[in-house]
């Protein structure tokens, strides 16, 4: 059932990227519990809107779950509470009247702050730019069904794909390393044949791109699949090392 | 002003073939003298610039996210059509035709209808290519599954996550070309308007949103692939950034807005629960091939939904429409969960809801299958409502999700000024009065890699330019309108925000151009949409500065054209006297309910003219003629 409840809200504010931020306090009364997380910051927003004061800035657009613009860290967990959440699909009825939540941008050196909330995550589509597709021109593809992929395969490169590019992972990792969302990629295409063609060149590239880009290292943390809100697991930056391993010892690619 | 739609001659299957002989060809070597800007990497968007970019033009693509990967077909769920009759279950590129067309309630131009067909084979080869990881069968080959309006199976999807899996697959493909220079991409840039010279599209204004700053680019020739207008009713299924702002733009320029009534409000989302609401979810279609819908049989029946046994359910869709049951076109279910509902059997707190129902699938097929099959929709579902849909009934109710009309285009996907190309969901020309499910990935993919590549190369290759920098006088006089609008928007310092217009907006339209719709209503609907726009300009309030991120400035942008919009809307609904597909005037129905077309008096798409400031828009029919389809009324009985 529907019933209401009283926040406090220490937000992240800065101004912009040369800005020093801070946290700033403020009450979110009256949320109901069927609100979602972002619609709790709608409110504040109309808010402060209506005293005079700049809104607070943050990333969104879908609402739900699937576009990845939408993220923040609160009260120290990527995305929220919730397992296998984005922060659009985070209800308010996960909050007790009372609580104390804490919001900050996601954190890394490779992601630095525009406002507020809002991060400069163009780190994610340079590694892709690097090798995160499959070299085929428009026509000329042979009939779909040509190449039967094992339903198995296919199902976990959909695993993989699942990925929504928020950076998440990114921002729960203690080394602020982004290998789960390289590693998604990387097996996606690995696991299928129309993949395997550039295969080592792409395990190579990418590996190169994520490495010029002030990402750290991966040392199995395991906090990435954690908060992931697609739940996309470890086993994907395992596969991409085998990748990485197999180009590096065995292809010419360099 | 003459439409003149090219349809090129001869017989339908024909008709594509003998034009891609007919359209001019760019020579490889002179195609990199050419600039193209194409605005939005959604399907249509980002398809477009990779496609172009692999032909040799040089792309400059525009988007309004942080990155090209986000735009909202993101959100598609249930799949993409395509006419490959792998099920072996009677499937035809002509069936696939006669399906969308007929879904259309006969509104939509034959020709594009029948190409959009015969092209959807090639886009399911393409993006197998491409590594798009489709559900399979456990011999490897692709499953198929049912979609509504049709009676075979022919949607490919990936899950419940259809449009992600082709949106990523178009963004890899842009990416490729970006990391080969082919492609300037320009992330985080909202339209602000279109330049035009001499007749031609040669530019356009945009603002730079981290740091408010005004650019100018300047094309030969401007793709706008920037979506549809479902949020003028401010709750929809669309994204929060989804917006008419640079198709509006491109009306004021000369370009005509055909069809704009023309709005699909899909049966299966979640019912609104709270006046806080930023948007809504919509529960795939896709649902409907193993979910029962249903109401109690007598209104007022609050039980909880377990209590009420089968004797008194009323499953209004399969005892109305026996041959497609659940699975009727959206224009169709939408009316008739409406209809129950005005009769007081609607479900849940509000009453606005009907129950979608999965024990039977579930009894049938085992929980497993039915998880494997729509998960994350399940999943999803809970998270919005905190109910447990194996376990208790889904409750929906109809939102607006789609929007049919859009810039007028002509075979060629060219508007009615030269230069100017639409695709995707912003353009008119292919769902008629109503969109069947699956389809609008097709279409989107269908004009981005395999339509605009050809006949954007045959509008280059016949036209003569001349020399145009950004320095031109144009560029200067747009870019100061653009200016000037935001500092007048800046400087108004009212007493309300830009969201409360926006919700009062949206109430408008949704009360009186919405599901049904009559004579009396919009004539009023007008009426408050002139004083709420005239009291928009004098008291709404946006914070911040212009030099900056400000997202309450960019709202205020998009919700200013939403007032004008509106009311062209309005217009065109008022001017379409006759019911069909998505447009139902109460006063033309059958006796059955269903919408009554008037082919005598309205078979056209209507194109509006933008005239002046004070002016109405003027309206301009392109007649619709169907040699290959007899016009019949629609039936899913």
């Amino acid at each position: 059932m529907t019933k209401t409840i009283n926040l406090t809200l220490k937000i992240w504010r800065q101004s912009g990227p040369e800005v020093k931020g801070r946290l700033e306090t403020c009450q979110a009364t009256d949320i109901s519990t069927d609100m979602s997380f972002l619609e709790m910051l709608d409110v504040i927003n109309e808010k402060l809107t209506l005293e005079g004061k700049v809104p607070i800035a943050f990333d969104h657009d879908c609402r739900e779950g699937i576009c990845g613009s939408c993220g923040a860290v609160v009260n120290g967990r990527a995305h929220g509470p919730e397992k296998g959440t984005s922060l659009c699909q985070l209800h308010m009825r996960h909050f007790s009247d009372g609580d104390t939540v804490v919001i900050e941008p996601w954190r890394a050196k490779a992601f630095p702050i525009i406002k507020d909330l809002v991060v400069d995550r163009s780190a994610l589509d340079i590694i892709i730019q690097a090798g995160g597709f499959i070299s085929a021109n428009t026509g000329g593809a042979q009939d779909a069904n040509a190449i039967p992929v094992p339903q198995d395969a296919a199902e976990k490169a959909m695993d993989a794909a699942a990925c929504i590019g928020c950076g998440a992972c990114v921002a729960a990792c203690p080394n602020a390393a982004v290998m789960l969302f390289t590693g998604a990629k990387i097996s996606q295409l690995a696991l299928l044949p129309q993949g395997r063609p550039e295969a080592a060149k792409r395990a190579i590239k990418m590996l190169q791109a994520m490495d010029g880009l002030g990402f750290g290292n991966c040392t199995n943390e395991r906090e990435c699949e954690v908060e992931c809100p697609k739940e996309i697991s470890i086993v994907n930056i395992a596969r991409m090392n085998r990748e990485f391993f197999k180009a590096a010892f065995f292809s010419e690619e360099k | 002003m003459q439409l003149d739609a090219k349809i090129p001659g001869g017989p339908i299957a024909e008709k594509w073939d003998r034009h891609l002989f007919e359209l001019k060809l760019v020579n490889p070597a002179n195609k990199r003298k050419y600039d193209v800007i194409v605005v939005g990497t959604g399907l249509a968007g980002g398809s477009a610039s990779a496609t172009l970019a692999e032909l040799g033009y040089n792309v400059k693509s525009f988007c309004i996210h942080d990155s090209p990967r986000r735009a909202h077909s993101i959100a598609a769920q249930g799949g993409i059509n395509a006419a490959k009759n792998y099920p072996n279950d009677g499937d035809s590129i002509w069936r696939l035709f006669y399906d969308t067309v007929k879904g259309g309630d006969f509104r939509a131009r034959e020709a594009n209808v029948y190409r959009l067909a015969q092209i959807s084979n090639d886009i399911i080869d393409h993006c197998v290519a491409q590594g798009i990881p489709f559900a399979r069968d456990y011999g490897g080959l692709l499953a198929n599954r049912s979609f509504g309006g049709a009676q075979v199976s022919r949607t490919f999807y990936a899950r419940g996550q259809t449009g992600q899996q082709l949106l990523l697959g178009a963004y890899s493909a842009l990416s490729r070309q970006i990391s080969d220079g082919n492609v300037q991409m320009f992330a985080r840039r909202e339209m602000l308007d279109l330049v035009v010279i001499k007749g031609q599209a040669r530019g356009i204004v945009v603002r730079n949103l981290i740091n408010g700053q005004i650019e100018r680019h300047d094309a030969h020739a401007v793709v706008l692939c920037t979506g549809g207008y479902g949020n003028v009713f401010f709750l929809s299924t669309n994204a929060m950034a989804s917006n008419v702002t640079a198709a509006f733009r491109a009306y004021k320029k000369g370009a005509c807005f055909a069809n704009p009534c023309f709005t699909q409000i899909h049966p299966t989302c979640v019912p609104v629960h709270g006046t806080y609401q930023s948007k809504l979810t919509l529960m795939s279609e896709s649902l409907r091939n193993d979910g029962r819908v249903w109401v109690p049989k007598d209104p007022g029946d609050k039980r909880p939904s377990r209590q009420i046994v089968e004797a008194e359910r009323d499953y209004f869709l399969e005892e109305k429409y026996p041959s497609f049951g659940n699975l009727v076109p959206r224009d169709v279910a939408s009316r008739n969960a409406k209809e129950q509902c005005d009769m007081g059997k609607g479900v849940g707190e509000t009453g606005l809801a009907v129950y979608l129902d999965f024990a039977d699938a579930i009894k049938r097929d085992s929980k497993a299958v039915i998880e494997k099959k729509y998960g994350n929709l399940f999943q999803m579902y809970e998270k919005i409502t905190g109910e447990d849909p194996y376990e208790t009934p889904m409750r929906i109710y109809p939102a607006v999700h789609y929007t049919m009309g859009g810039l007028w285009v002509d075979y060629n996907l060219m508007s009615t000024i030269d230069g100017l190309f639409v695709m995707g969901e912003a353009n008119f020309s292919d769902h008629g009065a109503n969109r069947l499910g699956a389809s609008a990935l097709m279409q989107g993919l269908a004009d981005g890699y395999f339509i605009i590549p050809y006949t954007v190369g045959g509008y280059l290759a016949g036209t003569e330019f001349a020399d145009v920098t950004p320095d031109h006088e144009a560029f200067k006089e747009t870019e100061n309108d653009a200016q000037s609008r935001l500092t007048r928007l800046l400087a108004i310092n009212g007493k309300r925000t830009v969201d409360d217009f926006h919700k009062e907006l949206g109430l408008i339209m949704w009360d009186y151009c919405g599901m049904a719709r009559n004579n009396e209503g919009l004539e009023k609907a007008r009426k408050l949409i002139q004083q709420l726009r005239a009291e928009f300009w004098e008291n709404v309030t946006v914070p911040g500065t212009g030099q900056d991120f400000n997202q309450s400035l960019e709202r205020a942008g998009r919700v200013a054209d939403y007032l004008e919009f509106g009311e062209l809307m309005v217009l065109d609904a008022l001017a379409r006297q006759e019911s069909c597909g998505g447009h139902f005037n109460e006063a033309y129905q059958t006796k059955g309910h269903e919408a009554r077309r008037d082919d005598e008096n309205f078979c056209y798409a209507a194109a509006w003219e933008y005239t002046g400031k004070e002016a109405e828009p003027q309206v301009h029919k392109e007649p619709l003629i169907f040699e290959n389809v007899e016009l019949s009324q629609r039936s899913y009985k």
